[in-house]
């Protein structure tokens, strides 16, 4: 079986988004994995990276560890996102879904992000432990 | 991310080129904030070169969609790319845009 795994760690700021973007890109491109695929996976990425840099460590200073890995057989590919960072407990997981059905002029701009993670990804794991939190995202292909 | 604007008398044309993200959607909501005014009928955005949307994209594309119906005039979404569209059906907002 083979095996990708790349990782990084990078303060917690929408600065670094292309550059975890790009990893991600990197990571899964190695995989042979289709372009949409690469596009559902890296917004989900984005999604929970953003959720990060922008309420985790309420506005100060702080880091973001992303890991990813795909295991390859003959049969399937998994790709495995791990994002963890040390700020404030947060599932985005409990977070309420959007009503996707309102209109325009009734639709709210929250919510969106975590809702396109659910739809797109095969599993999701959040955990809080030892002062992490801890988001798993798995897709097979 | 690149935008062109085109006017014609009352009908308002922007494209938009690359990656609409979450670093590109305060570009984006800064130039509609600007030519989405009185006056303008028919906006029309073309995302033929837009090939990536996260939420932050599709809040932007709401925004417009909310302030061309406050401004009463109509808003036409033209040339999404397949998986864009996937990304449009997934969150509802195919239901609430009008694609050309």
């Amino acid at each position: 079986m083979d095996k990708i795994l790349k990782e990084i760690t990078v303060p917690a700021s929408l600065e670094n988004l292309d550059t975890v973007i790009g990893m991600i890109e990197e990571g899964l491109e190695e995989a042979d994995c289709p372009l949409k695929l690469i596009m559902q996976i890296t917004v989900c990425v984005e999604e929970v990276f953003v959720n990060v840099a922008n309420y985790a460590y309420g506005g100060e200073a702080g880091e973001c560890f992303l890991k990813l890995e795909i295991e390859t057989t003959d049969e399937v590919r998994k790709a495995t996102i791990c994002v963890t960072d040390s700020g404030v407990p947060f599932n985005p997981l409990e977070k309420e879904e959007p009503d996707i059905t309102l209109s325009a002029d009734e639709r709210q701009i929250g919510g969106l992000g975590i809702f396109m993670v659910k739809k797109t990804m095969d599993e999701i794991f959040y955990s809080y432990e030892e002062g992490k939190n801890t988001l798993i995202m798995e897709k097979s292909w | 991310m690149e935008i062109t604007k085109t006017q014609n008398g009352t009908e308002l044309v922007m494209a938009i080129n690359g990656r609409l993200d979450t670093n590109a959607a305060p570009k984006l909501i800064a130039e509609l904030d600007q030519v989405l005014v009185d006056g303008v009928e028919k906006f029309v955005l073309d995302m033929e070169g837009c090939d990536y949307v996260a939420s932050s994209g599709l809040r932007a594309i709401l925004g417009a969609q909310k302030k061309m119906n406050s401004l009463q005039g109509t808003m036409i979404v033209k040339n999404v790319v397949s998986d864009v569209m996937e990304v449009f059906e997934m969150t509802g907002f195919a239901d609430i845009l009008n694609f050309e």
